[in-house]
């Protein structure tokens, strides 16, 4: 049959093959080898793919509340791209999570059509998501955003690049890919800290203020988690202690580049984020990033 | 129908096309990593994505499925590979001549990338490019991201067009 339009071509299509998403047909996992290497407690190494993933996941929500908003329209397609590399390295790490089992509530409350990813992604209440405060904190202005954006790629550039010798050969398959688009981030945020900086008086002033209100987010991000600890010593995770001389290194450059002051790093605390604990910004943006699919548990898109 | 017993598997997947550079096929692209007939007669296919986030993957399952489907072969298996990553070495050079014929500027050779740190480019990146329209070197980008998360914008100061850009990864 000859189809005059495209619409009509995915109309008459026979399977749902034709429709790029909604099918679970296109598992970011499917035919990759899931074995948990030897002497990795899969339970383990589950949470440690949420912290990443969920870290990934919320940073692409929140560059996603730039769209239409954007101070031009490179620079939206700019932070749209970087959304959809997170969102991407998510899925891949969601999905390992679930590989491995570590679902929590998400696969009773979503229907048995819903991917383990987007289980993860959609079913799980705040207090079950991993990520870090940074990732988690209002956007603010342009400036606040892109110092949070620099942060944030810097140290997940730094944990990337080490977990590239993972010993769960997925973990460090998704890193090695990670590893390039991640790169890409932070320089382009560097570049706009570097611009803002030392630009006009109003933007340097907008980037010092970002850079205020993002240092103290950064409190807990060198503390490892009971997690953390064990599987770095398997060889499997990266201690965040091991990331925090290289990611000050890299924030002190540009900053100091920028012509912004760099202000004092927060003292060590325990970690938050990682282990559950979120303030009321996270459930906000949840809400909207969940709602549709709560409302609607067998809708595909 | 063609027989499957007559067509070679690799042949047919190799003339898939990727869903958002039509112009390229996924094997010039460097996405087909692998076809292979099993004892069983399965015919498996390996493909890479670009970016982990690239939203064609799941339209590049369907294709190949269809194709190989279309081509007689019933048993087929797509299957995802993650590692090595994908880099736009792998772009054939019969592709980077589809890309430049498209008005799409191919990539460079792609950056080595050292087991340490990943040094910090805070300059305007390095890249060149020459105009895929009128072949003049001097262009200047006016961002690292475009309509695809594969491709920059740089726009040609002897022409005045702007074009895409194959950026390396």
């Amino acid at each position: 049959m000859h189809e005059e339009t495209v619409y009509e071509a995915l109309a008459n299509a026979q399977d749902d093959g034709h429709w790029a998403f909604g099918t679970g047909f296109d598992e970011p996992l499917a035919g990759v080898d899931t074995t948990v290497p030897d002497g990795v407690d899969p339970t383990d190494l589950g949470a440690y793919c949420l912290m990443l993933g969920d870290d990934a996941l919320v940073l692409a929500q929140r560059l996603t509340q730039w769209m239409t908003n954007a101070p031009e329209l490179e620079e939206e397609v700019a932070i749209g791209n970087v959304a959809l590399d997170l969102l991407g390295q998510a899925r891949l790490l969601l999905a390992r999570a679930g590989s491995v089992g570590v679902l929590g509530r998400s696969r009773e409350l979503a229907t048995d059509s819903v991917p383990d990813e987007d289980a993860l992604a959609y079913f799980r209440a705040p207090g079950e998501f991993r990520n870090t405060a940074l990732v988690a904190a209002e956007n603010g202005d342009f400036a606040r955003t892109m110092v949070r954006l620099l942060a944030a790629a810097t140290v997940r550039l730094a944990v990337l690049a080490r977990l590239r010798d993972s010993r769960d050969p997925v973990l460090a398959a998704i890193a090695a890919k990670g590893v390039k688009e991640v790169a890409y981030h932070r320089d382009h945020a560097a570049r706009w800290v570097l611009r803002l900086g030392d630009g006009t008086g109003e933007s340097h002033r907008r980037a010092q203020d970002g850079v205020d209100a993002v240092w103290p987010l950064l409190a807990d991000l060198s503390t490892a988690t009971d997690v953390e600890t064990r599987l770095a010593a398997a060889g499997v995770a990266v201690d965040p202690a091991d990331v925090l001389d290289e990611v000050r290194g890299v924030l002190t450059q540009v900053l100091d580049q920028a012509t912004l002051r760099v202000p004092e790093w927060p003292p060590a605390a325990a970690p938050r984020g990682r282990v559950g604990e979120h303030g009321p910004e996270l459930a906000e943006l949840l809400g909207t990033l969940q709602g549709l699919a709560r409302q609607h548990p067998a809708a595909t898109w | 129908m063609v027989s499957a017993v007559q067509t070679d598997p690799r042949a047919v997947a190799a003339t898939v096309t990727d869903p958002e550079l039509p112009m390229l096929t996924l094997a010039d692209l460097g996405v087909l990593r692998d076809v292979r007939t099993t004892d069983d007669g399965t015919v498996v296919v390996e493909i890479t994505p670009t970016y982990s986030g690239c939203p064609a993957m799941g339209v590049m399952r369907a294709d190949l499925l269809h194709a190989l489907h279309a081509a007689g072969f019933r048993d087929v298996e797509v299957r995802t590979v993650l590692s090595p990553a994908w880099t736009t070495d792998w772009i054939s050079e019969a592709g980077r001549g589809a890309l430049a014929a498209a008005g799409i500027a191919p990539p460079g050779r792609a950056p080595v990338r050292s087991p340490g740190p990943i040094p910090l480019q805070l300059g305007p990146a390095r890249r060149t490019a020459a105009c895929p329209q009128c072949g003049s070197p001097d262009t200047v980008e006016q961002s690292e991201f475009s309509g695809t998360a594969c491709k920059a914008l740089r726009r040609c100061r002897a022409c005045g067009e702007p074009f895409e850009h194959v950026k390396e990864i």
